[in-house]
């Protein structure tokens, strides 16, 4: 197994949003895995970002008013019916 | 025109999906509605050309974002994102103090409310509004938000990143104006 190339701190700062979304490549994942390791400060902010991303998601959850799908269904139903 | 049962069957499953985003889009519970519905007969009429086995849940949020631009987007905002270059990365990381345990970013994370979250999102432009919803709520893909918005995929990762960067300056202002938080002297670099 190679051992993964030298990451600078600010080299996985700039590059933590796309380490996040999984838009790395396999190499390149495995350095700023690598450095987030073994570079306590970072982490802590990798683990912030991870953290306010959750907490993004989780304020948006919405329940869907409940007859809309309904709705839909008669809204289909009726476009279904012209077509015929 | 397509077999209604099949299209229901397979595309009904992503409609809590459809109206959380239509919600992001529009701001509005109405809008939301009227946008999903409005894209599920879009979809229904379209429907015979979309390729079975590929990615059905793309493919609709496409149409939702096509008739979101195309019908219910209201005359542009100014947009407020221009002061957004001289926001760091670390923006949201520093005011808040650079929480230095788990507990201490969770305790202070958590005490977004729904609503601040909500208003910050709903006050970024368009253009950056829609792929940090389709990235950070939805968790679409790089290649998926530029299938989706019709954009090439490098203008995909600079919207996300200029407007994850205005989202990140937009909750902090508006968690100090609901007084969320108390404002704390930003700390250095932690590099």
């Amino acid at each position: 197994m190679s051992i993964p190339a030298h990451v600078y701190c600010h080299e996985a700062i700039e590059e933590l949003s796309s380490y996040l979304d999984g838009e790395l490549t396999e190499q390149r994942r495995q350095a700023i895995e690598h450095h987030l390791h073994r570079c306590p400060p970072c982490e802590q902010i990798a683990s912030f970002e991870v953290e306010l991303r959750r907490v993004i998601a989780d304020r948006c959850q919405t329940s869907v008013p409940q007859d809309l799908a309904a709705r839909i269904r008669a809204a289909l139903d009726g476009e279904a019916g012209a077509a015929r | 025109m397509a077999d209604l049962a099949n299209f229901e069957r397979d595309a009904m499953a992503y409609m809590d999906q459809l109206y959380r985003a239509a919600l992001r889009l529009t701001s509005n519970a109405a809008d939301a509605e009227d946008l999903v519905q409005e894209t599920y007969l879009r979809a229904y009429r379209g429907f015979a050309g979309f390729t079975e086995g590929t990615n059905l849940r793309a493919w609709l949020f496409k149409i939702l974002n096509n008739t979101f631009i195309n019908t219910y987007r209201t005359a542009q905002r100014r947009p407020k994102i221009a002061d957004v270059d001289e926001v760091d990365d670390l923006y949201l990381y520093h005011r808040l103090g650079a929480p230095t345990s788990a507990s201490a970013e969770e305790a202070v994370l958590n005490r977004l409310p729904d609503t601040v979250v909500t208003e910050a999102l709903d006050d970024l432009p368009e253009q950056f509004r829609i792929p940090v919803v389709l990235a950070d709520v939805e968790g679409f893909s790089y290649a998926e938000i530029a299938e989706i918005t019709a954009v090439p995929i490098g203008t995909v990762m600079s919207r996300l990143h200029r407007g994850r960067k205005a989202l990140k300056k937009a909750l902090y202002e508006h968690a100090l104006a609901e007084g969320v938080f108390a404002e704390v002297e930003p700390t250095g670099g932690a590099r």
